[in-house]
């Protein structure tokens, strides 16, 4: 059984690591050929570097918007990426120190993050417009998320599961050496819903991570009359 | 009055967010474009036989060639925030007009083709087939976008609707199913040179007549040179700006800061649209050929400066894509941003201290100003993010003593549109202006009864036009809209006087021909 998860995470590592790596170069190879930033925009590369930064960590735009969807998903998002730096500890040994510092928040993060997946399933149910646009699958994804983070919190904080063994099997993934994972239910619905929603990333509208830094509205500068900006295909134009 | 009855929504104290109501706007359509308006913009008379096929083909091209519309496509979570931002949505309940619902449309048919989950697991993920229903769609509701852009303020990743609905645009008009209003016009740049095909002697005429207007009033000789080689200045203006009003209020308002300012400038017959209506169709090769024109007169007439008049998504093709499209302008003095903003050149002279005012013309009004959406949420003026907002209103204060904004989230990059961009300023689509005008409506009212504002006041050719055919079915007077420059204009002090030599008529036979 181990010999199984062990396969199936060298897999969803193999598909998340170059689905994402397929999408980002295509993303990187397809032409902006217009300068269309969403104004006020900053006037040079610091400026949006900073803008970037303002979206990515604070959801700047989402808090002009609504305040809840805000402080939910801020929650769940913060939450989750507290809980994931936590998690580095059970692959590596030594453990890092900054790892170690946020140890303590990593697991009270769970709970922001379930609150905020919850807050979130909850907008998507009640308000009528949120209803209407979303199918299925937005359910489905906050349903997984829901299920990773309250089957890794119960095993944080109710049943522990053998974490000592977790960590060897999964120190050892990288040479094939690691030792057998527990089989305890709980762990195996963690790692399994896991090992799917590294599998989908690549396809889904997950791809919001790293779209966002491609969204020629927020990462080009505004500098139109300065600086002429032209893409290839129209420079081929001007040629013919 | 053309098109179907319909209620003018009934404004509320506030801007609400509707419960939505599913269908209240799919009647709408506006007509299709002839062969004679396709063609000579590249695109097939009819819609062509394999239509789908060629759909998807041409999706799968501006896929490739729009970053914007491939992440945009890819990146949206259905979080909502866009969802109570759409003007059009606020005035019609139809969640279709929700920024969302109205990209979605076009993303359940990326979904279909374009990846693997629409592929293999269209329900779970809302993917559909490209079908003649789906398409009948997409030219209702992508032209119930007025590509104004505040979807993509509050979008966490960016996403403009606008984008989407260009490229829908696009390709609707790839597989010959084009909107006559937009591609009738463009049809019109390219063979006479502005939206409302005015003849070269036509524009001659009626500069003539704005000449003798101010004559009248001023006795002084203000100049509306037109194709005047050797001038400093070329100024572009929409087409709108030499015979509707408001509008020409404010191209009198521009020729007296020339005037007062000193220095030599013209319009030009070839160049005579600032307006660039094939960015609202999204045809990058369309908005080229017109921004050409503007390149071919400023080196003809040998000026060293461009100048934009009053217009919207003109001065968004004009400050975001000129260079682009129609760069580099190395040939013109590069001590000015190319091209400048009328407002930047008033509120510069202002600044200069060339001009002075007589605030008190003014004085029988009380202004507010309304941010256009394309100059508000896609361009600059001055050396500062957000001078689009400032120096309009610098310009308005330095002109009159009674001024109040709106409510601040209906302004600067919050606005409203005034409900009739992005190609839907045609009487067919009547319904959807007046809905979508609704939360502007409300701000304003709002403003007149807690600041006793009269007017409105604007930067925008559609934007003036549209509030002129809208404000009465609001209970307002359609004289309620104002342009900038006509404040400028009334509140100018001309001292410069002319020499009597230079007097309209002075010298000539009194024939007249």
């Amino acid at each position: 059984m181990s010999s199984v998860y062990a396969l199936l995470f060298i897999v969803a590592t193999l598909v998340l690591v170059l689905g994402l790596a397929r999408k980002i170069v295509q993303y990187s190879r397809i032409p902006a050929p217009l300068k269309i930033p969403t104004t006020p925009a900053p006037v040079t590369r610091t400026g949006v570097v900073l803008r970037m930064f303002r979206e990515v960590v604070l959801f700047e735009s989402l808090f002009k918007s609504t305040k809840w969807t805000w402080i939910f998903s801020w929650m769940f998002h913060m939450g989750l990426f507290l809980v994931l730096a936590r998690h580095v500890r059970y692959f590596i040994d030594p453990v890092w120190l900054p790892i170690q510092l946020i140890q303590p928040f990593g697991k009270y993060a769970a709970f922001a993050m379930i609150v905020g997946l919850a807050g979130l399933l909850i907008r998507r149910i009640f308000v009528d417009r949120v209803r209407y646009i979303s199918s299925p699958s937005d359910f489905l994804w906050l349903l997984l998320l829901l299920v990773i983070g309250l089957s890794g919190a119960t095993m944080t904080f109710l049943v522990h599961t053998d974490v000592v063994a977790v960590k060897e099997f999964f120190t050892g993934f990288w040479t094939f050496s690691g030792g057998d994972l527990p089989m305890d239910p709980l762990l195996l619905v963690h790692l399994t819903l896991v090992a799917v929603l590294m599998l989908l990333l690549p396809f889904s509208k997950l791809l919001h991570i790293p779209g966002v830094f491609f969204s020629p509205t927020r990462n080009q500068v505004d500098n139109p009359r300065e600086k002429r900006h032209l893409a290839e295909w129209a420079r081929k134009l001007e040629e013919s | 009055m053309a098109g179907a009855e319909f209620e003018t929504p009934e404004l509320t104290e506030f801007i609400e967010v509707p419960k939505l109501e599913e269908g209240t706007m799919e009647h709408i359509t506006c007509f299709v474009a002839k062969p004679e308006h396709q063609e000579p913009l590249g695109f097939p008379g009819e819609k062509v036989e394999n239509w789908k096929e060629v759909a998807i083909d041409k999706m799968g091209d501006l896929l490739s060639r729009y970053r914007s519309f491939q992440v945009f496509l890819d990146a949206c979570v259905k979080c909502g925030s866009c969802t109570d931002k759409c003007h059009y949505y606020l005035g019609s309940k139809d969640p279709k007009n929700m920024p969302v619902g109205r990209q979605d449309l076009l993303r359940k048919v990326y979904r279909r083709y374009f990846t693997f989950a629409g592929k293999y697991f269209p329900k779970l993920v809302g993917a559909a087939d490209l079908t003649d229903e789906v398409i009948d769609e997409w030219y209702s509701y992508f032209h119930q976008c007025s590509q104004c852009r505040r979807c993509s303020v509050f979008c966490p990743y960016g996403i403009d609707t606008a984008e989407i609905s260009m490229a829908a645009r696009e390709i609707l008009d790839s597989i010959g199913v084009g909107q006559k209003y937009c591609n009738e016009i463009i049809g019109k740049v390219h063979k006479i040179g502005n939206n409302l095909g005015l003849p070269g002697p036509a524009i001659e005429d009626t500069l003539e007549g704005l000449e003798e207007d101010v004559w009248d009033e001023d006795e002084v000789a203000v100049k509306y040179p037109l194709d005047v080689k050797g001038a400093d200045i070329l100024l572009v203006t929409p087409s709108a700006d030499f015979f509707a009003e408001p509008h020409v209020d404010g191209l009198i308002g521009y020729g007296k800061v020339f005037h007062e300012a000193g220095v030599s400038w013209t319009l030009s017959t070839k160049a005579s649209e600032a307006g660039n209506f094939g960015m609202f169709i999204g045809s990058y090769e369309n908005m080229r050929r017109v921004s050409l024109r503007i390149r071919e007169a400023a080196l003809e007439l040998g000026v060293k400066r461009i100048v934009f008049g009053e217009c919207g998504h003109a001065w968004r093709v004009a400050y975001s894509f000129l260079n682009t499209l129609a760069g580099p302008f190395d040939f013109l003095d590069p001590d000015y941003p190319v091209p400048q903003h009328i407002c930047e050149f008033t509120l510069n002279e202002i600044e200069k201290g060339t001009l002075e005012f007589d605030k008190s013309e003014n004085d029988d009004m009380s202004i507010t100003f309304h941010d256009s959406c394309n100059v508000a949420r896609a361009t600059r003026m001055g050396d500062k993010p957000g001078g689009q907002f400032d120096i309009p209103r610098e310009v308005i204060k330095a002109v009159v003593n009674n001024y109040h904004d709106m409510e601040w989230d209906t302004i600067h990059e919050r606005t409203f549109c005034c409900g009739g961009g992005g190609g839907l300023l045609t009487d067919d689509l009547m319904e959807v202006r007046v809905k979508g005008a609704k939360p502007r409506m409300t701000a304003f009212k709002n403003v007149m009864e807690e600041k006793g504002v009269t007017h409105l006041a604007a930067i925008c050719a559609i934007c003036k036009s549209q509030f002129t055919k809208v404000f009465p079915y609001y209970g307002m007077d359609m004289f309620q809209i104002v342009s900038v420059h006509q404040l400028v204009s009334n509140a100018i002090v001309l001292n410069r006087k002319t020499p009597p030599e230079e007097a309209p008529g002075y010298g000539e036979d009194d024939d007249d021909e």
